[in-house]
């Protein structure tokens, strides 16, 4: 990628391993859990979170020398807000069973910390190009550990990857049975811990 | 630092700018949403009375479409059980209490069920759903639920087939004629019992809830289920 500097690459990569939002800073674990039980809803989360953050942390940071600090928040909040209310009329008009499944959980991107955090801490100081690649990037670390815990929660759990059926019927009739914790909230606490010990262990990273 | 007037100032322009943007954008897409609104409900309809896809297919909006129309002949019944010439889509069945659509299943030409809408409250919040019933106009042939916010794995069971399969079959009338519902008992139901089907173990709220609201809903249409059963139509 020799298009970008150094600073615009590490604004795209470092929140895909490094920095991830969710196994390292531990942000926007709510959505995580709720809409990983298939790889369908997941993927759709995913698109609608990039989406959402790149769009608004570039808004953001166009008219960072604009916006008076006193009401920064409340700014930076009505341009997510705006953003998300889009996405979700745009999923109900094109993806209605899909945006049936997420219910309130494409309204919450609103309140996840991801979105909030990028714009105060990155978009209000970089240009703009910067803080699209950043949310890009905090966008698909996100939804890259997603679409992970939503792919062995829906294999455990439903036997199924993408919604095609993947165990053979002989396993079934072998007495094999699906896992029903992983359909349940619990089995994604446990895929996303396993996830976060993993991904330490792989970068060396570790608590102070 | 910025003045308050110029805070005031570029509030309202912003609240002004990103005001009419959802404004457009909401204006622009409803007329999708509403039909995708609904093509679910006709959706919903098809499979209470025991529409398919074929396996490992799925239906899009024009089959939905198409099968509904071929097949579905939809119509709203007053008080009294007579067809009426309004439009099912312009009753709201939660609320209306004077008219009550049906939706009769006409494949071949001849009447092969009637599905009604359901509604009531679980435990948390009203499911929505349809009660599809045979010819005879005593037996269910099928239910299903569309809009629930019950507990996943305990009430959130309602939409689930193992529970739903559970209907097929069941009476709602008795051997004297009394419409008495289907029973969802706490445990395993007695399977000589036509009346009564296995409940949720952890959700007795919603059993209960879902046994009441249907029993309420059917007695709306008990004056046109009669007529069904006296050969009447």
């Amino acid at each position: 990628m020799a298009i970008l500097d150094k600073k615009s690459k590490e604004a795209l990569a470092d929140p895909l391993m490094k920095n991830n939002p969710i196994s390292l800073q531990v942000l926007g674990i709510c959505s995580a859990l709720a809409v990983t039980v298939q790889l369908n809803t997941a993927v759709v989360m995913t698109l609608a979170v990039v989406a959402v953050l790149s769009i608004s942390n570039t808004v953001i940071s166009i008219l960072r020398n604009l916006i008076p600090s006193k009401v920064r928040i409340i700014v930076q909040l009505s341009v997510i807000a705006s953003l998300v209310i889009l996405t979700d009329q745009i999923l109900q008009a094109y993806m209605y069973d899909i945006s049936k499944q997420l219910s309130v959980f494409v309204a919450l991107i609103i309140t996840n910390c991801i979105v909030m955090g990028r714009a105060e801490a990155f978009a209000m100081q970089n240009t703009p190009g910067k803080s699209f690649l950043d949310g890009l990037g905090n966008g698909l670390g996100y939804g890259g550990i997603l679409i992970s815990v939503a792919f062995f929660r829906e294999l455990l759990g439903s036997g199924s990857i993408y919604g095609i059926s993947v165990v053979p019927d002989s396993f079934y009739d072998a007495g094999y049975q699906n896992m029903g914790l992983m359909v349940l909230s619990p089995g994604a606490f446990i895929i996303l811990g396993l996830i976060v010990w993993a991904q330490r262990y792989v970068s060396g990273i570790e608590e102070e | 630092m910025h003045s308050n007037t110029y805070t005031i100032i570029f509030t309202s322009i912003i609240t002004i700018i990103l005001g009419s943007f959802l404004s457009v954008a909401a204006g622009t897409l409803e007329e999708t949403q509403k039909l995708n609104v609904e093509n679910d409900s006709k959706k919903n309809i098809l499979s209470s009375l025991g529409y398919k896809p074929e396996k490992n297919k799925e239906w899009n909006s024009n089959d939905i479409k198409n099968i509904f129309e071929k097949n579905i002949d939809a119509y709203v019944l007053d008080g009294k059980g007579n067809r009426t010439d309004n439009d099912t889509r312009s009753i709201n069945p939660e609320t209306d209490n004077r008219n009550f659509p049906i939706y009769v299943d006409m494949q071949n030409g001849s009447i092969n069920g009637y599905a009604i809408p359901i509604s009531g409250k679980g435990l948390w919040s009203t499911l929505y759903g349809y009660f599809a019933i045979e010819p005879d106009g005593l037996t269910a042939k099928g239910i299903t639920f569309y809009a629930h916010k019950e507990t996943p794995g305990l009430g959130g069971e309602v939409d689930k087939p193992w529970f739903q399969n559970n209907f097929i079959g069941k009476r709602f009338i008795d051997e004297q004629g009394n419409l008495v519902g289907i029973k969802v008992l706490k445990g395993k139901a007695n399977p000589e019992s036509p009346y009564e089907v296995d409940g949720i173990s952890g959700a007795t709220i919603t059993s209960k809830g879902l046994e009441s609201f249907l029993v309420e809903d059917l007695k709306k249409y008990e004056p046109f289920f009669q007529k069904v059963r006296n050969k009447k139509i």
